[in-house]
């Protein structure tokens, strides 16, 4: 196009604008009326309100110049919804173009007639519609297709009386496949619409003719067709199969969408299939292509990571060997390097863990903070999921150490904390070295962790009570967290080596009970006294318990919710890893909803409705997912504390030291009440190990009170109400009283 | 499915947008513009989002080569009926329609032509490929002459870690074609492929090396379940240019230009590069501009360059120095040193950034895996005779190796 000779339609901007360009739109000459349109369009291209011009547009409409009838369509399509009275004069003219000689005219004013979305021009829809779905030409009748579901958006029991549903049905078995893949397309869009009734399935009578027009559409229609095709479900192993078979060519293709949308029905087939060799050979034509996708835009290459790491998760076995394909490119942008480094993690096995490691210590000396974090954490991951290679990565995280990088050596010390979990007392080693760096540590779970490991392994170290003792100097300025796990260590290191401790946990026990004003700190502090105080032995059973192993952060999600995302595996759905009604604001959310919609959800919160992610997680099943959230604050107290049998304490520990996101694998049967009664179960229920009985250290309350020693903490606990009671000055405090009212969020689940 | 599609300038206002089902309100791109930044303060920024029950899914364009060869600000604006167009044609109740340029090129441009011709006597009509099965070649093309140009075109990628170990070498291939043949031409293209030799039993005669695609991509007009069946490519091709087929293959071949660097760094005075350039293929072949970047401190100055072959030059703007060789024969091996000035005083930066080497080439007449055009058939029903051409040429794709640790030689002499 000649952009320099065309007139310049943004630059008049004078006053009485409107007036000039409707005497213009008025004019006797063609070419001055069509200029004028044009003006107007420009106008309401940058957001000028043109809707006034609307009758005098409108009568440039009956034209045979094409341009100037788009254009005048297109003015329409706009402000259709502000004039409603004034669409009517238009229809007649739409009508008279639906029998136009000329097919991209009928097409044209078939498909402008759909989106002016005006109620009242509903009825005079119809009979055109129903010509142009029996159209001689088939552009026209691909056209009259989308019409079909436009109309059924606006009036679903008009388009369903008048036939034009079944209709469509019917046109999937046009002869044009462009036509079939848009019949396909409107049902779907319809079926989509209307929940609960089943407007439209594919049969195996349909499923040849989609097969068929398969090999013939364009890209486009193919995607959709293969989307149809991932609904059906297939009679028998033959079938499915023969749909494997016919689906497979779509792997070559050249747009990735086919790709994706490929490989979602040969996944969903595959289940049926029984052959493992069948299986075997999909799963080995199905890597390539996913490869080829990361040769994309980096877009591109986002989308298909997230896919690849839902179908990793069903199909391990797809990419075993390709690993080094992951591997980050310095320019990569941030989002493909962190997905790279999942899939990499998800990839990684004793075979290639080395040329893993030596690639993450590298990344590890990148400048950017969080994906070098990312990439020490990954280290720690390939320790927790591959046993033999954990002296390696320990080795490696030391070197890291080594650098002194403030930020690497703290999210290696956390690192180690998990491999110290996942494999006990193997590597006490290199606590030496970790000590070293403890006044490096500035960050809250780097201090937090560090203090985990010189408390579990208190009796290792010469130096602990010194150590514990440097971080309990500042113990009121640190961060909840830090506190919570210098009162567990210390109460380690005192049960570990009483006799010379017992000064130490006094003090932090008395400091956390009467300075410090989070109510979490005060009732750890206050359980932990009471177990001392009334039975030592019970305390070191709980307390020095073995850990359960951990397992790797990210396991994926549920099972229940993969099946749900393999069937969307090329859409929104499989890029979030979430089902659609988690992100779509609700079918149909209107524009003139919106308002509504959100007044709506406003009450909804008021009566405490589940929030969506919640429903959504309930839907699909997806446990995991509710333990993740926050929405319903355990009551500690509610907790019923007879269940207390051995396994759940497991879980309970596991939920108190687990970092992360709670693991949606470990389903338990009443996830709820799980998350309730966890941590004080891991506080009070009992342990597993019995050990030989220990000395008893005398072991002195703390002289805050005059009541007996013995009696006064059961009361503190169990009498009244722990938390206003146990003030030993009961000022009122505001910020205080807050926090009691509204629990926050499950504080031990957080722990670490 | 798209409700809306939006085209924004830098700071996200909207130059024009197409409203395809009325259910988002279109206020919400308002929202886009702060949602990204705000993603980019807290977080990796990712290209999809959600918000309150909308999606949102962008990609940044600088330049798209398409309908208008370049994508601009100023193009969109002055071409606004155009786009509008477009939009219209390409997508319907927001389901793709039709996005093959060519097709879209022809009508659209059509329609304006007889538009600008105030009528002529012939109408517009849709081409008939919207709705063909060939829905992406036009009947009744014409040419005097019938020719048809093929290019073979591959692109290696190469990432090397700083030991000299090569993580990952891979070539993307590419058949790229020129098409000026009448009428509807039925193509049939024969390649030295592996596993078609396998099939039909000539991989043990055959004299020429055949090739094994990891993956192979094919233009639409391919017929892909004939390709599944006895790897025959046909297809009846699009007029002009287009891509026909993709390839991807892993190789184990020594990188075609290998590099190493030494750099010394004497912290607070300066720092010494020395780098070896080696081209690692057949002496009858040679590679064209060559460049290669060697990334430099950000506060590199003063630099002085002394190399065998070729010229160099430093880019601040871009922290690195090109070392640039016009022609670079097979098996040869060229040496260059550099030298920078550092300032005395350094930033306390904790980490310095690590860009790789950057390489980048062509070599003509060659590709890397061996592949070969056998035969290109062409019948067309007219029963002309037309002659294909075909090049070949392999070039650079993402071609890094990364930096060696620099040695650190102690402290600044004083008075250096």
């Amino acid at each position: 196009m000649n952009i320099a000779s065309r007139p310049k339609f943004f630059t008049t901007n004078k006053r009485g604008e409107n007036y000039e360009l409707k005497a213009e739109l008025n004019s006797e000459y063609r070419g001055v009326r069509k200029d004028a349109v044009k003006k107007v369009i420009a106008n309401m291209t940058v957001g000028k309100d043109v809707s006034g011009l609307f009758p005098d547009v409108l009568k440039n409409m009956h034209t045979e110049d094409l341009e100037l009838k788009k254009l005048v369509y297109l003015y329409l399509m706009n402000y259709a919804k502000t004039q409603p009275e004034l669409v009517i004069l238009a229809v007649n003219t739409f009508v008279m173009d639906t029998n136009d000689a000329n097919p991209l005219i009928r097409a044209l004013a078939i498909r402008t007639m759909g989106c002016l979305r005006v109620e009242k021009i509903i009825d005079y829809l119809t009979e055109p519609l129903r010509k142009c779905l029996k159209d001689d030409n088939p552009y026209v009748r691909k056209t009259a297709c989308l019409c079909v579901a436009k109309l059924y958006d606006l009036n679903p029991e008009l388009a369903l009386e008048s036939g034009f549903v079944d209709s469509l049905k019917e046109m999937v078995s046009d002869i044009n496949p462009m036509v079939v893949a848009n019949a396909v397309v409107a049902l779907s869009d319809i079926n989509e619409a209307s929940p609960g009734q089943e407007v439209f399935r594919v049969t195996g009578a349909t499923l040849n003719k989609l097969l068929h027009a398969l090999n013939e559409c364009t890209e486009w229609g193919q995607i959709s067709i293969l989307t149809a095709l991932a609904d059906y479900k297939a009679g028998d192993i033959k079938e499915a199969e023969a749909i494997c078979d016919r689906v497979l060519p779509r792997l070559q293709h050249a747009n990735g969408s086919v790709v994706l949308s490929a490989i979602k029905v040969l996944m969903i087939n595959m289940r049926l299939v029984k052959d493992a060799n069948f299986n075997k050979n999909l799963v080995k034509k199905m890597a390539p292509p996913l490869v080829t996708l990361l040769a994309g835009p980096p877009e591109v290459q986002y989308v298909a990571l997230r896919n690849i790491n839902l179908i990793l998760q069903r199909r391990s076995d797809v990419l075993s060997n390709e690993m080094r394909v992951f591997f980050c490119k310095y320019n990569d942008p941030p989002y493909v390097k962190m997905e790279k480094l999942e899939i990499m993690i998800r990839l990684c096995n004793e075979r290639n863990v080395d040329q893993l490691l030596s690639e993450l210590k590298e990344y590890a000396s990148e400048v950017d903070v969080d994906f070098v974090r990312k990439s020490v954490r990954a280290i720690g991951r390939c320790a927790i999921k591959i046993e033999e290679a954990s002296e390696r990565c320990i080795n490696v995280l030391l070197d890291l150490i080594n650098t002194g990088i403030n930020y690497v050596v703290q999210e290696a010390i956390v690192v180690i904390k998990d491999i110290f979990r996942k494999y006990p007392r193997k590597y006490e080693g290199i606590i030496p070295t970790l000590c070293e760096n403890l006044d490096a540590l500035d960050e809250p779970m780097a201090k937090a962790s560090l203090i985990w490991i010189i408390g579990e392994y208190a009796n290792h170290i010469d130096n602990a009570d010194e150590l514990l003792n440097g971080f309990l100097e500042n113990f009121k300025e640190e961060n909840a967290q830090v506190q919570l796990q210098l009162i567990t260590a210390t109460v380690k290191l005192f049960l570990k080596k009483p006799n010379e401790n017992q000064e130490i946990v006094q003090q932090v026990l008395q400091t956390a009970t009467t300075d410090c004003e989070n109510p979490d700190i005060r009732d750890r502090a206050y359980v932990y006294w009471r177990l001392l105080s009334t039975d030592p032995q019970a305390a070191k059973n709980v307390v020095l318990s073995d850990k359960p192993p951990i397992e790797d952060e990210d396991t994926g999600v549920s099972s229940a919710l993969l099946d749900d995302l393999i069937y969307h595996i090329g859409s929104l759905a499989s890029v979030y890893h979430k089902p659609p009604e988690a992100f779509i604001g609700g079918k149909r959310y209107g524009a003139d909803n919106v308002q509504k919609a959100a007044a709506e959800h406003a009450e909804e919160e008021d009566i405490n409705a589940p929030p969506p992610q919640i429903q959504a997680a309930i839907k699909s099943n997806d446990i995991g997912n509710l333990l993740d959230l926050d929405w319903d604050a355990p009551a500690a107290t509610e907790s019923p504390s007879t269940s207390s049998k051995q396994p759940s304490a497991q879980d309970d520990l596991q939920d108190l030291f687990s970092s992360g996101p709670a693991q949606p694998q470990q389903t338990s049967p009443n996830p709820k009440s799980k998350a309730n009664a966890s941590d004080i179960m891991d506080l009070f229920g009992s342990a597993p190990a019995p050990q030989a009985a220990p000395q008893q250290p005398a072991f002195q309350q703390p002289t805050q009170s005059s009541h007996s020693p013995q009696q006064q903490p059961q009361q503190d606990l169990f009498g009244g109400d722990l938390l206003f009671d146990s003030q030993p000055a009961a000022q009122p405090n505001p910020a205080q009283q807050q926090k009691q009212k509204q629990p926050e969020k499950d504080p031990f689940a957080d722990l670490f | 499915m798209a409700s809306a599609v939006f085209i924004l300038d830098l700071k996200g206002k909207v130059l024009i947008s197409r409203n395809y089902r009325g259910d988002v309100p279109m206020s919400a791109v308002e929202k886009f513009m702060p949602l990204v930044s705000e993603a980019e303060d807290e977080q990796v920024p990712l290209p999809c989002f959600t918000h309150e029950g909308i999606n949102y899914l962008y990609i940044k364009h600088n330049n798209l080569y398409h309908y208008f060869k370049e994508l601009e600000e100023e193009s969109i604006r002055d071409n606004f009926v155009i786009v509008y167009e477009l939009m219209d044609e390409m997508m319907d109740f927001g389901y793709p329609q039709t996005t093959e340029t060519k097709i879209l090129q022809e009508y659209v441009l059509r329609i304006h032509f007889t538009a600008w011709k105030c009528f002529l006597e012939t109408q517009v009509r849709p081409p008939m490929a919207v709705t063909n099965a060939v829905s992406w070649r036009s009947e009744g093309i014409k040419y005097k002459k019938n020719e048809i140009f093929l290019d073979v075109i591959e692109s290696v990628n190469l990432l090397v870690n700083s030991n000299g170990n090569v993580l990952r070498s891979e070539v993307l291939g590419s058949v790229k074609m020129r098409c000026y043949l009448s009428g509807m031409p039925e193509l049939r293209l024969g390649l030295n492929d592996k596993v078609m030799f396998e099939a039909t039993g000539r991989a043990t005669s055959s004299s020429a090396k055949a090739i094994e695609m990891e993956d192979v991509k094919f233009h639409q007009c391919v017929r892909l379940s004939r390709f599944e069946n006895d790897r025959t490519i046909s297809f009846i091709p699009p007029d002009g240019d287009f891509e026909l087929m993709s390839y991807r293959l892993q190789t184990s071949v020594k990188p075609l230009i290998w590099v190493e660097a030494v750099v010394e760094n004497y912290a607070g005075s300066r720092v010494e590069y020395m780098v070896k350039a080696k081209a690692q293929f057949k002496r009858k072949s040679s590679a064209n501009n060559v460049e290669i970047a060697i990334p430099v401190p950000d506060d590199a100055d003063s630099p002085k360059f002394k190399c065998s072959s070729g010229s160099v030059s430093y880019k601040p703007e871009k922290s690195c120095l090109i070392w640039k060789i016009k022609q670079f024969q097979g098996g040869k091996e060229f040496i260059m040193r550099a030298h920078f000035g550092l300032p005395s005083v350094q930033a306390a930066e904790e980490t310095e950034k690590k860009p790789p080497i950057n390489i980048s080439f062509e070599i003509p007449y060659f590709t890397v895996s061996g592949i070969q055009v056998r035969y290109l058939k062409i019948v067309e029903k007219s029963g002309y005779q037309a002659l294909p051409w075909v090049r070949y040429i392999t070039q650079n794709g993402d071609y890094q190796m990364r930096m060696p640790d620099s040695i650190k030689s102690g402290k600044p002499v004083p008075g250096y």
